[in-house]
């Protein structure tokens, strides 16, 4: 008898989470909607219309207008260009600065490691958000300065992380084994060490992919990151708050949009980690 | 152990030297010349070069360097260009105020992330866990800056059942002035026994806590659930299970203790997390706090002010993992060999 959910049978192999297909679905669909804006939308990205601000959703408008008469839906459609490349760009960057730094941190030990794990610390102290500010002020606020800023405070995760694995990769036999035959250590590491060390950074950039497209819109919204004529869900919000409480379209739509993006990467993450970690049961 | 603590001490120490390093050389790249700013813009070229001699800007750079962490050491963190008071103090004033929105915040996330962690645990694959899952989810993924201003504008706009903005009535401050002790409002209203501010204050917290406590929530919920599910497969469950004890009891006497280890260093790091996070809602909100203090201070180019509280967040960070790493040392043996 079943009164005890928690005796319910380990998660059986190859059964996959529906939740996590639920995030990969949504993630396809706010891809190609991305790819897809100058064909899907409706009207043309940034085209002021002064006879049509603000107007409530309607069959020609359906997510309505903003103040400046731009079609909410096409601006929505063309600022997942801007999230999705954001993401894309800032997680690449960190993981391969990350994922260099940690492995050679893991696979030599000692000082080396001491050495750029103490740089790590220090770059995980920094609050995030205020590197951001201060590299926006330097660089002047723009997609790639968000960018910047962001990898810039991302990447020490990936380098503790793959640190943490390529250590314990480095003691597999294998790896002995290599080194033994004489094979050069960069040679180890690029052949044996970082391949072997790659699943679960590549789990966690999965994961981390709703929490850089917050940290963009975030960004955005302070005025720091994309600025007109890009089309961005965060500035969208931060342009539109004055308008809300007359105009509850204006920022409902661009915060759904965040909403949603960030939700389906954090499913398909968990679903993922989940998957590919064989010492976790939870489902 | 005392080798573990000195060791960890020593770690914290060079993250915060680093950190001072760090923000020395991001607060020089900033545009702007502070003595400029300082000076004003009628400023006469003589004026310039005494604010420029006053401030140091004159020197070499690695003597700047070594005058700015002397004058930290010796409590001077500069002068805000905005407030013309010194930095140290403004963050007297509006760290307070953000330890309490986040601890309040934070309290809120523990009493409803435990229970909905709990719940999921007990139901598992049931309807209650895969409305935690997904409630979780969504917590953590939703725009704290978005879910302010929908609260905002819904609760205290539509509804008119809280207030706007702000940390409390500031009429109440010539009917009852507030004593201040330790800057945090509601303690001192608290023992001042200050009845009007503190119901103010405390209408004031509803909206913005409840945003900075979404993220933590759903981190917290998520965390239990997964520890609880873990520690049901050990064998002393087993034990307990053919004891007698229910199921519910099993869970929260037996599986939740310990699952406490590790959920109180998440909660120490989300500490952090939730006080940058927070200023984003400070600035919506405009509670006085670091962050709309931070946001204050970079629409004005105030170097001094970012600096101070770019150095206070992340000493804070750095004392957060290492109260916890301590704390784990005492708990568990095993943490000290790391």
């Amino acid at each position: 008898m079943s009164v005890l959910s928690l005796t319910k049978p380990v998660r059986r192999p190859g059964r996959v989470d529906r939740l996590a297909v639920l995030g990969g679905v949504l993630i396809v669909l706010v891809a190609l909607s991305a790819v897809l804006a100058p064909w899907l939308a409706p009207y043309e990205e940034n085209t002021p219309d002064p006879l049509h601000s603000l107007d409530p959703p309607s069959g020609a408008h359906w997510f309505g207008t903003d103040f400046a008469g731009r079609d909410v839906l096409t601006q929505i459609l063309y600022g997942g260009r801007t999230s999705l490349t954001i993401v894309v760009a800032v997680l690449t960057v960190s993981a391969v600065v990350g994922v260099t730094l940690g492995v050679v941190a893991g696979y030599a030990g000692g000082p080396v490691r001491d050495v750029i794990m103490r740089v790590t610390d220090v770059f995980l102290a920094f609050p995030a958000l205020l590197l951001s500010l201060a590299l926006a002020v330097v660089l002047g606020p723009s997609v790639t300065t968000a960018i910047v800023a962001i990898a810039a405070t991302w990447w020490p995760w990936y380098a503790r992380l793959a640190a943490s694995v390529a250590a314990s990769v480095a003691t597999r036999p294998y790896v002995d084994a290599a080194r033994c035959l004489g094979v050069p250590a960069p040679l180890v590491v690029l052949r044996h060490v970082l391949p072997n060390s790659l699943t679960p950074v590549l789990v966690q950039v999965s994961l981390d992919a709703g929490g850089v497209i917050l940290t963009a819109a975030a960004l955005s919204y302070l005025g720091l990151g994309a600025r007109e004529p890009v089309a961005e869900w965060g500035l969208m919000v931060q342009q539109s708050q004055t308008y809300f409480t007359t105009n509850w379209w204006v920022v409902t739509f661009p915060g759904l949009a965040i909403l949603v993006t960030a939700f389906a990467f954090n499913l398909l993450g968990e679903g993922l980690r989940a998957a590919l970690d064989p010492r976790r049961v939870i489902r | 152990m005392p080798r573990y603590v000195a060791r960890r001490l020593g770690q914290a120490f060079l993250v915060v030297a680093g950190v001072v390093v760090l923000t020395f050389v991001v607060t020089r790249l900033l545009p702007g010349d502070p003595a400029v700013a300082f000076a004003g813009p009628k400023a006469t070229p003589q004026q310039l070069a005494e604010a420029r001699a006053r401030f140091g800007l004159d020197d070499p750079l690695p003597a700047q360097l070594w005058n700015y962490v002397r004058d930290l050491a010796a409590g001077d963190w500069g002068t805000s260009l905005r407030t013309r008071r010194p930095v140290l103090s403004d963050l007297y004033v509006a760290f307070p105020a953000s330890l309490e929105l986040v601890g309040t915040a934070l309290l809120l996330a523990v009493l409803a992330g435990i229970p909905a962690g709990v719940l999921a645990a007990r139901h598992r694959t049931r309807l209650p866990d895969v409305g935690v899952r997904v409630g979780g989810m969504l917590a953590v993924s939703v725009p704290v800056f978005w879910l302010a201003l929908a609260l905002q504008t819904v609760f205290a706009g539509t509804l008119d059942w809280l207030p706007v903005a702000g940390e409390y009535d500031v009429a109440l401050d010539t009917t009852s002035p507030l004593t201040l002790w330790t800057n945090i409002t509601l303690v001192d209203a608290l023992i001042t026994g200050n009845w009007p501010i503190l119901t103010s204050t405390l209408q004031h917290l509803v909206l913005p806590a409840i945003v900075v406590a979404a993220y933590p929530t759903g981190v917290i919920a998520q965390m239990t659930r997964a520890a609880l599910i873990e520690e049901a497969g050990q064998d002393h469950i087993r034990l307990e299970r053919a004891l007698g004890f229910g199921e519910t009891s099993i869970l929260v006497r037996f599986a939740l203790r310990p699952a406490l280890n590790p959920l109180l260093s998440l909660i120490a790091l989300v500490f952090a997390y939730a006080i940058v996070n927070g200023f984003l809602v400070e600035a919506v909100f405009n509670w006085p706090g670091l962050g709309r203090y931070a946001v204050d201070a970079i629409g004005d180019s105030d170097v001094p002010a970012i600096a101070g509280v770019t150095l206070l967040v992340a000493l804070v960070y750095v004392l957060a993992n290492l109260v916890v790493d301590l704390l784990q040392g005492v708990v568990d043996p095993r943490a000290r060999q790391r």
